[in-house]
């Protein structure tokens, strides 16, 4: 080990206080934001110190919503959004674990082609086809639906060629060993393939419900019902171009509970988190 | 490479992948060729007919000054959202690789912004620096700053850019640190024991050998400004104030949601997607070179 001098330890631990510092500086301006009274804010006299109305602003918040046009209780956005997450995340893992396992364990003519066909969606993000894809799920009359949240998402490349890394891995003798016990191949698949993915599916599953939870774009495309309406759609529409009518301490609010379930997965289930994060990114 | 045991069977394997096919044909393909014909056609006025006119609706593009200055501008926003964010990073990864009591508990609290979803942050940030009620605001107009980012576009601009590196942050922290900790302690003591100062330790040792992370996060922070940002700029400015914080996928957007010109928004569409392979293939040709399976 390279010894630090006292001094030099010290600089250190400011830096990163001050790095701490900046990232959650933000964040704690909403909380404190979201127990104040509206009145002060608009009138730019915010305090830098929490508030008495916390009760009274989330209560609003989560069952009631603004007072403005486009009423509706953020309990609700959550819900969608959660259904949304985990439709995506569930979703993404199930048709890829099995398109993976196909692609690995069955020799079919156009294997490789269709490896390919799916890989090659990685560059098509949904920004480049917005429009298109739109016209799709209208004709399919899929717009302010969870179908329509989900399905056009579900797809996913990254997760497939993850999956097909790991059965690469997997020894060949334990497909042999199961095909003696006079396993078939759904059988190998449910009760020795899938145990063994366990943990790469609990990382997985931990990146693609923050990714979920966090769409922005195509939710705002496809929902014109309030009541269909994500959490992160949903405070977009709370900031009213004429600022005095945006009611910030709900606003604020809902930031935080859009945060919430999110940070709350990284926080908590930092060791597969961050496992998922750099086996995705690879 | 393929697997030596493997199971005979016609259709079974078709039944497994055919619904990520049917995901993928559906929404991505389609939805691109859609893109790449639309690009070629010219639709009338009333959206009856089109008529295929070759690369005029790309031509038309290159020469509209709102799409040059979109493409400038989404560089340059780009390079300054990857610069300023990255550098920190770099910086608190240096400090939390260090040997230091609590760093893990410095690894958490510095990790968790990767979370917080564009909109959110877009909503934080215009909320501490708005014009009227921010909380920095009253500091910047007391410091004699003249702050307005909802009239000024330069300052809109530097709004996006430093919400956008905020949030990016935490990710180029956790993978330079990853970066920085498979570097093998034995190559610091030599440089130490030759007599290398700390900084210049960092400079003739640490950063050469990080290069290769440092380049993975240069393309994937691009990706992240081109695309990510839309959420950050949409709760924000929304493009405003004029058009001086349209990017290229923000003008995709607004030019469609006007449900003005099909043809131009699908040449757009189609130049981005280009845009998307590039930095895609960048990435996976630097990758296939480095991680070895």
């Amino acid at each position: 080990m390279v010894e630090e001098e006292g001094f030099r330890r010290y600089v250190a631990h400011a830096i990163l206080w001050i790095g701490i510092a900046i990232v959650a500086f933000p964040v704690y301006i909403a909380i404190v934001a979201s127990t104040q009274d509206n009145a002060l804010i608009a009138n730019g006299q915010m305090s830098l110190l929490p508030g008495g109305h916390f009760f009274e602003v989330y209560y609003k918040t989560i069952f009631v919503g603004t007072s403005g046009s486009t009423r509706e209780p953020v309990g609700n956005m959550m819900l969608n959004s959660l259904v949304m997450a985990l439709a995506i995340a569930i979703g993404k893992i199930a048709i890829s674990i099995i398109s993976a396992y196909a692609i690995v364990y069955f020799r079919f003519p156009f294997r490789m082609a269709i490896f390919w066909i799916i890989f090659i969606t990685l560059m098509l993000p949904v920004e480049v086809r917005i429009y298109p894809t739109y016209k799709i799920v209208a004709d399919l009359h899929m717009l302010d639906s969870y179908a329509g949240l989900a399905l056009p998402l579900i797809a996913s490349a990254t997760a497939t060629l993850l999956f097909r890394q790991f059965f690469m891995t997997v020894p060949d003798e334990l497909l042999e060993a199961s095909r003696i016990d006079g396993a078939g191949p759904l059988r190998f698949f449910w009760d020795t393939l899938l145990p063994l993915s366990r943990t790469n599916m609990a990382a997985l599953f931990v990146i693609l419900f923050i990714l979920g939870w966090n769409q922005y774009l195509w939710p705002l495309l496809i929902t014109t019902r309030d009541d269909m309406q994500t959490i992160q759609v949903g405070i977009r529409k709370m900031i009213t171009t004429t600022d005095a009518l945006t009611e910030w301490p709900i606003v604020m609010a809902t930031a935080v509970l859009a945060m919430l379930p999110p940070v709350f997965v990284v926080v908590a289930m930092q060791k597969l988190f961050v496992r998922g994060l750099v086996e995705t990114e690879k | 490479m393929q697997k030596q045991a493997i199971f005979q069977s016609k259709l079974l394997p078709y039944a497994l992948v055919a619904p990520q096919l049917a995901i993928v044909l559906i929404f991505f393909y389609w939805p691109a060729l859609q893109a790449v014909i639309q690009s070629f056609l010219l639709q009338d006025a009333f959206g009856l007919s089109s008529t295929f006119v070759w690369f005029e609706n790309y031509i038309e593009l290159f020469k509209d000054p709102a799409y040059f200055e979109a493409v400038v501008r989404t560089f340059v926003f780009s390079f300054a959202i990857a610069v300023s964010s990255l550098s920190f990073a770099l910086l608190l990864a240096v400090m939390a690789d260090k040997p230091l009591r609590g760093s893990m508990l410095y690894r958490t609290l510095l990790i968790w912004p990767y979370a917080v979803a564009p909109p959110v942050v877009g909503v934080l940030w215009i909320f501490m620096l708005h014009p009227s009620l921010g909380v920095l605001s009253r500091y910047l107009r007391g410091l004699g700053v003249d702050w307005n980012p909802l009239l000024d576009g330069n300052q809109a601009a530097g709004l996006i850019i430093l919400a956008a590196a905020w949030k990016q942050i935490s990710y180029n922290f956790l993978f330079f640190l990853a970066g920085l900790q498979a570097i093998p302690r034995s190559v610091f003591e030599a440089a130490a024991i030759d007599g290398a100062r700390p900084m210049r330790r960092f400079w003739t040792v640490t950063f050469p050998l990080l290069s290769p992370t440092i380049f993975f996060l240069l393309v994937v922070n691009i990706v992240y400004a081109f695309f990510d940002t839309f959420g950050i700029i949409d709760t924000m400015t929304r493009g405003g104030p004029g058009t001086s914080t349209v990017t290229l996928v923000y003008k995709v957007y607004s030019d469609g949601l006007l449900g003005g010109n099909l043809g131009s928004s699908a040449a757009q569409s189609v130049i981005l997607m280009v845009m998307v392979i590039v930095l895609t293939g960048i990435q996976f040709r630097f990758v296939e070179r480095k991680v070895t399976y």
